[in-house]
């Protein structure tokens, strides 16, 4: 048999907070994958919103480009308010 | 080859600093299979396990037992699926995976191989099969898999209700009647050694267990967690006044573990080999509700298609009038 279209599933646990990935299940459509998240993923009020997204839809980063990617925001130490020296006895800065 | 060989030495190197490899990061093809095999093993054994439970739900006695005995059987389902998606994030295929299943091809845990005869057998799989299982998962929300180790997070906070309520049912039963607490102390009976072998081979004969150490897919051998479990579980089945089927068991204050007798791994090796007394029974049921579903799963299919379709067909048709 065919397998029902794979679905990533995002939560968001309580107002205030991001969606956040929890997890994918499969489903025919969009309405029987929030139904599906809703029993697989919040049996015990996990959750106050659900977004479901089919997984073809993602486009992810490769993790063999990561250094091309992620490498150069490490040496730039003056992008972190620690980078500037300033007397200790200002306040509130 | 001296590529792949840095590949192996990076991955290795990896995975010792405590990194979690993820899906789309480089593997040895060996640790994905590994993994395929044993998260779907893992999958099959929490389907599979729904049966000797489901088998008491319309049988509980009392609501409140009822839904406790629903719950569980539902999340049961649930883990199996967590499960899955983790395989198929390593490439598996789910319909693949069911079929492997179905056809006797993939194994499941052998303790479900075993019969559920009476409502103490319902207490005694919370309390001491949970318990086994519980021991194990916990260690595995720090595997090497980064997907394998978050499922087995979100598993083990639900786990833990699975064992209480198991033992709740056993401790009703051990301060009941003189009938009740025989109930309870011949379920103890059958399933503790079961339960000890749930932990699988002994580490002389484990095959698998060396490289999956060095991976950090475990990181306590069978034999260690097996321990580990007797150890909590004598003081447990004390607490309910009743008696640990094993005359060999002992306190042994030199090493600071209880010894026990003997495990009988002939009759392990019978039910992994098919043997079991449900064996058969388990398969012919997860063949019946994976054959007659069939329709069920295509009309599905059908219904959507046919749907996004006929939305598709009303966009092309609006934008030609509007």
């Amino acid at each position: 048999m065919k397998n029902w279209p794979l679905w990533e599933v995002f939560i968001r646990s309580k107002n205030g907070l991001h969606h956040k990935h929890v997890g994918s299940l499969h489903a025919t459509d969009e309405e029987m994958a929030l139904q599906n998240a809703r029993d697989v993923y919040t049996r015990r009020s996990e959750g106050v919103s659900i977004w479901v997204v089919e997984s073809k839809h993602i486009t992810a980063s490769n993790p063999e480009e990561s250094g091309e990617l992620f490498e150069p925001a490490q040496d730039k130490v003056y992008r972190h308010p620690t980078f500037y020296e300033l007397p200790n006895e200002l306040e509130h800065i | 080859m001296d590529n792949i060989k840095s590949l192996e030495e990076n991955f290795q190197a990896k995975v010792d600093a405590e990194i979690k490899i993820e899906a789309k990061d480089w593997m040895p093809e060996k640790y994905r299979k590994t993994l395929i095999r044993q998260i779907s093993q893992h999958a099959h054994s929490e389907i599979v396990g729904m049966l000797p439970e489901g088998n008491w739900i319309t049988r509980a006695p009392n609501l409140r037992r009822k839904v406790a005995l629903l719950a569980k059987v539902q999340d049961e389902a649930g883990h199996g699926l967590y499960l899955y998606s983790a395989a198929e994030t390593l490439g598996a295929e789910r319909d693949q995976l069911f079929q492997d299943l179905n056809s006797g091809k993939a194994k499941y845990s052998s303790i479900f191989n075993y019969p559920t005869l009476t409502w103490a057998d319902i207490g005694a799989v919370g309390w001491l099969v949970d318990g086994a299982a519980i021991m194990n998962q916990v260690m595995l929300t720090r595997t090497s898999y980064g997907p394998y180790a978050r499922a087995m997070v979100k598993i083990c906070k639900e786990e833990s209700f699975h064992q209480r309520q198991g033992y709740e049912i056993m401790l009703t039963l051990a301060k009941g009647t003189p009938e009740q607490k025989a109930m309870a102390q011949d379920a103890l009976n059958r399933w503790w050694w079961p339960s000890l072998m749930m932990f699988g081979p002994s580490d002389k004969e484990s095959t698998h267990s060396a490289q999956s150490m060095k991976w950090k897919i475990k990181r306590k051998s069978n034999d260690e967690l097996r321990q580990q479990f007797v150890d909590i579980s004598i003081p447990q089945a004390e607490f309910l006044g009743l008696t640990i089927p094993d005359k060999d068991l002992k306190w042994n204050e030199e090493r600071g573990h209880y010894d026990f007798g003997a495990i009988d791994w002939e009759e392990f090796w019978n039910v992994v080999k098919g043997n079991g007394i449900c064996n058969k029974a388990r398969l012919k049921a997860r063949n019946k509700a994976y054959n007659e579903g069939k329709w069920v799963r295509e009309a599905a299919m059908a219904y959507a298609e046919k749907q996004s379709y006929i939305k598709h067909n009303q966009m092309s048709s609006n934008k030609a009038t509007g």
